[in-house]
């Protein structure tokens, strides 16, 4: 509570009811409404969130700003929400992210603008539900009811190969989904009638049951994540996703999967978690190896984007699997810092995009001489993705490959050498996009960004900057809980 | 006086009976053109039912007829529930039928009397009462579905869907004499003592439940009794199959719990086995053949096997939990497809059916609040919340993993994923695809208030479920096993 207001209440429904709103605009003849309606709507979800991080008391584990009311009486499901030190972050990170795609969206999207404004604000606020749920049905409805929007979205807004996707997209985080439902009922029948997340962690489970837990919720994290071999619709939907659409895929709903892993598979099935560990960190090296080889073959931008995405992703569930502090705090750290720079990224394409209709590497070529300050900011996130001292980037990867050395050192060697590949294909394709001579008349064209943008960038880099240079304001709200977590991990819960 | 008393746990049946024959009369006196007097006639007949059906309901369990007639909080509840379903499809049904001028006193009255026979079916508590009112409503049905006597494909549809529901009805009645053979008794709660007590022939009891069985599974079609629903489904009018795929389902819901649960309960280890298998075969064949129907009342047909499937995974448990998510399926799924079927006749037009997949194409251009509509209705039947027919599902799966079959509830959910691919291929259709046709849609003010409250109650009871789930677990929880 915050001035009396169940603040994150606030924060779930405000953008919802803003997004009814917006649809009631109607058609595109309302546009300039609907967009101003959005603008506002988002800005305030935003700024309600804030004391969320402001009034959070950092010193304990407990679930803060609670809320709990009954709701479905007879399976003694409840509406409680709640966060901690986790998941304070990735509510802000979504509230943050929400008013940029609307910006980002402005102007270039021209066809049905209420629906698209209202699918972003609507998805915003089960987002944060999502984040916040404490309750194993509340979270359940609200990570599914997440697939609708954001179907549409791809589906109505995206590229010429759109329809594939979308389905691709939500049949393939349907099934991981629907195993997961059931394996919440067999908690809810260990438990003894509950579908609180907390008690879930208290459920001694035996080992052949745990496992089976442990790949059910497998299905339904790895395919968010995405983890090595369930990541194939991640490309496709990023590809034919309008530009708003692949921000909030890379910088949010991903992290929605890892953090399915911090809240569900760790705590409720620890023995699993440690029996199977070798396998996901076997997976984990694979996406960050692999995928980032992959991602060095790409001729087309945004594919080269969604696969770095997948090899940085590795990096964090390596970092949750090896279990110690570095490990999971660099994993936290480096899904924020992911969030930023990969929305940033899939931005600066869009911006290209948007003047050339082209994702393709090969169209490009001397960009920086047509839009020098374009070129610039580029440049920064292109570095922040690398994971250059500095920036955002370096933090969370820095951390995780520490952990990786107390765990094993050939973890940590086959982890580092992310900073070779992914060096490799993001400064090559920053090359060939913006270096050199204009390659063609098309980008002698090109104007420089405008004012709008450059303030999106802004943010944004003074964000990836901020976070590079002084990360501790995210660090420190998460320790306690983290510490918590890997106690709770550490213990058995055999029978 | 004293008959009066003792008749009214059936006063709603013998009100409806008495005004379907004035309406009858009434109607044979009415022009073409005054064909909207008989319409509100009926509306407020099935009003008066609902206010008589709560009038006189009292806690506990009355029997009536020598125990032929049994009025309880479930069959009261089902009732109300038939009443309000088929005041529904008489309403999203008016301006289909008057343009294809099928809106006649035939129809209205037969709609009354398979009403009637659902009634009976619902608050049957004898073999004979059981077989009364099932024939009551398939006879009706027989009947609507050749009303439309000019074509061709109707008349098929009648003359199959009348040899296999004769057949089906021959089935149970064969099932019923052994079972009567064994256990000397046709009321459901002897049947059940006989068999209790041991004394009953064991090869004659299971193979009565045999053919039992295969009838229910007949009426219900679910695979492999299947065959005569996706004909019957694409070939009536829509109205009709509108009526058919709707509140039947509620009283073949009681007809299969008072057969089982009711009268057969000691068996259930027999009849659980056997409802896995038909459970699974539906939910195998109907989501899978739904795939590759063109045709939207086909495809209809299979996702009604599929859910019958579903429907039936609530008995396997053989407990009361499981009794009571089974009637919440039932009760959201004639919501659903109440839903559907009225947005096809909402989208018809004079000599014009939208019942292929193309004519959903880009309805989110014609009509955005028509395409959301559907939305919320195509992913309720799918499952996906936060929709109502995730927790129809939710609570089925509860009750199969509470049983320990937790590899049964892995695949079902298997199988409304293939289910997921064709309701996600209309949403695509209707969001992603540019219109084939832009004639303006043209509905009456009353279907468009109707599938607006039917389309967001699928969304409102998917945010608050919790009333419903209670009143159908409770309902349950009163009327069966008290025996």
């Amino acid at each position: 509570m915050f001035f009396g207001l169940p603040i994150i209440s606030v924060a779930i429904w405000l953008p919802i009811i803003f997004g009814i709103l917006v649809l009631a605009t109607g058609d595109d003849k309302n546009a300039p409404l609907a967009r101003i309606l959005a603008m506002v709507g988002s800005v305030l979800g935003f700024l309600v969130t804030i004391p969320l991080y402001t009034s959070f008391v950092r010193d304990t584990s407990e679930m803060q700003f609670v809320e709990m009311h009954n709701w479905i009486a007879r399976f003694n499901i409840h509406y409680h929400l709640g966060v901690d030190g986790i998941s304070v972050l990735f509510i802000l990170l979504t509230s943050f992210f929400t008013p940029i795609v609307v910006l980002a969206g402005w102007q270039v999207i021209e066809k049905r603008v209420a629906q698209y404004m209202a699918s972003f604000l609507i998805m915003s606020g089960i987002m944060i539900g999502v984040f916040a749920a404490l309750d194993a049905i509340l979270f359940y409805v609200l990570w599914e009811a997440m697939l609708i929007p954001m179907f549409l979205i791809i589906g109505v807004w995206g590229g010429a190969n759109r329809v594939y996707a979308a389905v691709k997209f939500f049949l393939y985080t349907l099934l991981g989904s629907l195993l997961m439902l059931v394996a919440l009922i067999y908690l809810y029948n260990q438990s003894g009638g509950s579908f609180e997340i907390l008690d879930f962690h208290q459920v001694a489970i035996p080992m052949t049951a745990q496992i089976l837990i442990f790949i059910a919720f497998f299905f339904a994290f790895a395919v968010k994540v995405p983890m090595f071999p369930v990541h194939t619709w991640l490309p496709d939907a990023h590809v034919e996703a309008p530009t708003g659409g692949s921000v909030i895929l890379a910088a949010i709903m991903l992290k929605v999967g890892a953090y399915g892993f911090l809240r569900f598979s760790i705590p409720i099935v620890p023995d699993a978690s440690h029996h199977l560990a070798g396998v996901m960190i076997a997976l984990s090296l694979i996406a960050v190896v692999y995928i980032g080889l992959v991602a060095l073959t790409q001729t087309d931008m945004k594919k080269l984007v969604a696969y770095s995405s997948i090899s940085h992703m590795g990096f964090v569930t390596l970092g949750l699997f090896i279990f110690n502090d570095y490990g999971m705090e660099g994993a936290l750290l480096q899904m924020i810092s992911h969030g930023f720079v990969s929305g940033a990224l899939f931005l600066c394409i869009g911006v290209l995009y948007d003047r050339m209709h082209s994702r393709n590497i090969a169209n490009y070529g001397g960009v920086a001489n047509t839009m020098p300050v374009f070129a610039a900011f580029f440049m920064l996130f292109a570095m922040a993705n690398v994971g250059l001292p500095g920036t955002s980037g370096f933090v969370g990867e820095f951390m995780v490959i520490l952990g990786a050395v107390k765990a094993n050192f050939w973890y940590a060697f086959a982890a580092a050498s992310t900073l070779i590949f992914g060096a490799a294909y993001t400064l090559w394709m920053y090359k060939r996009v913006i270096f050199g001579a204009v390659a063609n008349s098309h980008v002698a064209k090109l104007t420089d960004i405008t004012l709008r943008d450059k303030v999106i960038f802004a943010i944004l880099a003074l964000t990836v900057l901020g976070m590079g240079l002084y990360p501790l304001p995210f660090s420190e709200i998460m320790h306690v809980s983290v510490n918590d977590l890997l106690v709770h991990a550490a213990r058995s819960k055999l029978p | 006086m004293d008959l009066m008393t003792n008749l009214m746990p059936a006063s709603a049946e013998i009100f409806l009976l008495i005004m379907t024959c004035v309406i009858l009369i009434a109607d044979s006196l009415i022009k073409q053109s005054g064909r909207l007097a008989t319409y509100m006639l009926v509306q407020l007949t099935l009003m008066g039912c609902a206010l008589i059906t709560v009038g006189t309901h009292e806690n506990g369990v009355a029997y009536l007829f020598h125990n032929m007639f049994v009025d309880d909080l479930m069959s009261d509840v089902l009732k109300l529930l038939t009443y309000l379903a088929v005041s529904m499809m008489l309403i999203y049904s008016r301006l289909y039928l008057t343009v294809r001028g099928l809106f006649s006193g035939e129809f209205m009255v037969l709609t009354l009397f398979a009403t009637l026979g659902m009634m009976v079916m619902i608050s049957a508590n004898h073999f004979l009462a059981l077989y009364l009112g099932l024939e009551l409503l398939s006879l009706s049905l027989y009947a609507m579905v050749a009303l439309q006597r000019d074509s061709a494909i109707a008349t098929e549809a009648a003359m199959k869907y009348f040899i296999l529901g004769a057949l089906a009805s021959g089935l149970l009645l064969y099932g019923m004499s052994m079972l009567y053979g064994a256990t000397g008794s046709l009321e459901l709660g002897e049947v059940s003592n006989a068999i209790q007590s041991g004394d009953a022939n064991k090869t004659l009891l299971v193979f009565g439940l045999v053919f039992v069985v295969s009838g229910l599974a007949f009426k219900l079609g679910v695979v492999p009794f299947h065959m005569w629903l996706p004909d019957v489904y694409h070939g009536a009018p829509t109205a009709m199959t509108m009526l058919i795929g709707s509140a039947p389902k509620l009283a073949a819901f009681a007809f299969v719990s008072r057969i089982l649960v009711e009268g057969l309960q000691p068996l259930v280890q027999h009849w659980s086995g056997m409802l896995i298998i038909l459970a699974i075969a539906s939910m195998a064949l109907g989501n899978i053949t739904a795939i590759a129907q063109t045709n939207l009342k086909r495809m209809f047909a299979y996702s009604t096997i599929a859910h019958m499937g579903f429907l039936l995974l609530g008995f396997i448990s053989g407990d009361i939990e499981g009794y009571g998510s089974s009637m919440f399926y039932a009760v959201i799924y004639v919501l659903m497809s109440l839903g559907a079927f009225g947005m096809i006749m909402l989208l018809s037009r004079v000599g014009f059916e939208a019942d292929t997949l193309n004519d959903f194409k880009g309805l989110n251009q014609r009509s955005p609040w028509l395409a959301f509509l559907m939305l919320i209705l195509m992913f309720s039947l799918a499952g996906v919340p936060p929709t109502v027919g995730f927790y129809a599902k939710f609570s089925v799966l509860n009750a199969v993993v509470q049983a320990g079959y937790i590899w049964l509830a892995v695949v079902a959910v298997l199988f409304s994923l293939i289910g997921a691919f064709y309701y996600l291929r209309i949403v695509k259709l209707m969001y992603f695809d540019a219109p084939e046709s832009h004639e303006p849609i043209i509905f009456g003010q009353d279907t468009t208030l109707l599938i607006s409250v039917n389309g967001l109650g699928v969304l409102l009871l998917g945010l608050l479920p919790g009333t419903l789930m209670s009143v159908c677990a409770v309902s349950v929880q009163q009327s069966l096993l008290l025996h």
